[in-house]
């Protein structure tokens, strides 16, 4: 995947300049930056869900939104209806509802891969929970799954390690380590730079523009860093170890 | 016994109150299914708007001599678009679009209205509804649209569904999402304007949102919600014409009010939910 020079806002209000980097097949890369630097915008571009004033997306070697299916998108948890009336089960089925197409049913393939999609995150058993009764590492599993049953190769993930422990953010790095290696390609927006600085290819730094991209150990130089979260951050000198607000 | 069978049966000897109750049971079914979808999506402003705005259009067939529900139909589902097309500019907030253009399209209906003479009694009764004046033409009418909604609603639930729970991910999986979401608009400006015969502008907005929040209260899961709903739309519009007859109060008013009294009472004795059964029971089992 390949972003060019995006230009993208509301209104008048400019939250992406002139954006530009690229994504290799198969890697695990993660897009990091303070609050409001357009990381959730960028996603949007991507995903064809926002049109950008300038530049254009590359995905699979062609411009324009990839055929439905190939490209897995998963929401910041704080964005999703907890209260609405559905159950986990629900939830994972509607990863497969843009295959399925208008007016159709999910037939008996679209159930199994669902199901799976379960298991891989170990929520079989809350299967027929409403989402509203499940734990906050729990729905962010159930949001997982709906991405998984999308059975993309190329998955955006917002936020996907927000607010949780440290037990269940190791499982969900290590799902993302066997998705690498089946030979998915994860871009995974996160605040949380030692877990991106430890297990993952690639990182972008944004503050409304690229202030670094290539591999963390690069990328996460004190330099770097200040010049996108100002003040907020402060890195000690001796290398990996880096303290946030 | 059979004093209780007058009692029951007496009401519905005259045809008046057979087609109330027909046009009335329907209505409110239909509503209490598109309602529950309004009030998941904290729509209950629109809920309200709709009507009002419809009776712009209704103002506007009544000069020209057109079909007064055809035209505020159209009034309700063009308002509907442009709240849709105004707010998605991003410039204003969703609510102050509906605020601002459904207060502009009533106040277009009274502007008309002003100007003619012999207005008051058919405009009039668009207001606060009129059942007893309902034909069976107009229960045909409103069987046949609320079998069409219907129809929508469960060869597009999937899609609705997903639209109504999370439109980014559902846009991001290639759902139609704008279409899908004015569709629902639509649906809900077409349920307020066969409402409105029933119970009128000013009280359509409760058969949309009264029975689908007492079935919210009762149910977990969204079908068991809308047929629940559906239950308690009918429950009301059977008991509010007893009312109505008995005691020769509005019919539209008497409705709306038994709802809200089922709604209380699921507020106040819902298992689980109700606040009686947590003042009850969650202190014992903390103790």
């Amino acid at each position: 995947m390949e972003v060019r020079d995006i230009r993208a806002g509301y209104g008048s209000h400019s939250a992406l300049e002139g954006v530009s980097f690229t994504i290799e097949p198969g890697c695990l890369a993660g897009l990091v930056g303070p609050n409001g630097s357009g990381k959730s915008t960028l996603l949007k571009v991507m995903l064809g869900l926002h049109r950008p004033w300038r530049g254009e997306v590359l995905t699979f070697g062609g411009p324009g939104r990839p055929e439905h299916g190939r490209m897995g998108y998963m929401p910041q948890s704080e964005l999703v209806d907890w209260a609405f009336p559905v159950t986990v089960a629900q939830v994972v089925l509607m990863g497969r509802y843009g295959r399925i197409g208008l007016v159709r049913r999910p037939g008996r393939r679209d159930r199994e891969t669902a199901m799976a999609a379960l298991e891989r995150v170990r929520l079989t058993d809350l299967a027929d929970r409403m989402i509203g009764e499940l734990s906050g590492g729990e729905q962010r599993r159930a949001l997982i799954a709906r991405v998984l049953a999308q059975e993309a190769d190329l998955l955006l993930l917002d936020e996907p390690l927000a607010g949780l422990d440290a037990t269940a953010q190791h499982d969900l790095l290590r799902l993302f380590e066997e998705l690498r290696r089946e030979g998915k390609t994860l871009f995974v927006a996160t605040h949380d730079l030692s877990c991106v600085a430890a297990d993952f290819d690639h990182v972008v730094l944004l503050n409304r523009h690229v202030i670094a991209f290539g591999r963390p150990v690069d990328v996460f130089t004190e330099e770097n860093l200040s010049a996108a979260f100002q003040r907020h951050l402060f890195v000690l000198p001796q290398g990996t170890t880096i303290i946030g607000p | 016994m059979s004093e209780i069978i007058d009692f029951l049966g007496d009401p519905w000897t005259f045809e008046f109150m057979r087609r109330a109750l027909l046009a009335a049971m329907v209505v409110s079914a239909v509503a209490a299914v598109i309602g529950s979808f309004v009030i998941l999506k904290g729509m209950a402003f629109i809920g309200d708007a709709l009507p009002h705005a419809s009776f712009g259009g209704v103002a506007v067939a009544f000069v020209l001599g057109a079909n007064l529900y055809l035209g505020g139909a159209l009034a309700a589902v063009l308002t509907a678009v442009l709240i849709g097309f105004v707010s998605r500019r991003g410039l204003i907030k969703y609510d102050t679009a509906i605020g601002i253009l459904f207060v502009g399209a009533f106040a277009l209906g009274v502007l008309i209205v002003s100007t003619q003479r012999n207005y008051t009694g058919d405009l009039f009764s668009f207001v606060f509804g009129n059942i007893f004046a309902v034909s069976w033409s107009d229960v045909w009418t409103t069987a046949a649209l609320s079998a069409v909604i219907l129809l929508l609603v469960v060869l597009f639930y999937k899609e609705i569904l997903f639209v109504a729970y999370d439109p980014s991910m559902a846009a991001a999986s290639g759902l139609p999402v704008a279409a899908i979401q004015y569709g629902l608009l639509a649906l809900v400006g077409v349920t307020t304007v066969i409402g409105l015969q029933t119970v009128g502008i000013v009280l359509v907005v409760a058969l949309l949102v009264t029975p689908a929040a007492t079935a919210q209260l009762l149910t977990r899961r969204l079908p068991p919600m809308m047929a629940v709903g559906a239950l308690v739309g009918v429950l009301s519009s059977l008991a509010g014409l007893y009312i109505a007859y008995y005691a020769d109060v509005a019919a539209s008013a008497a409705i709306v009010l038994t709802a809200t009294g089922f709604f209380f009472l699921a507020f106040l004795f819902a298992p689980g939910r109700g606040l009686l059964w947590q003042r009850r029971f969650v202190p014992a089992e903390r103790a």
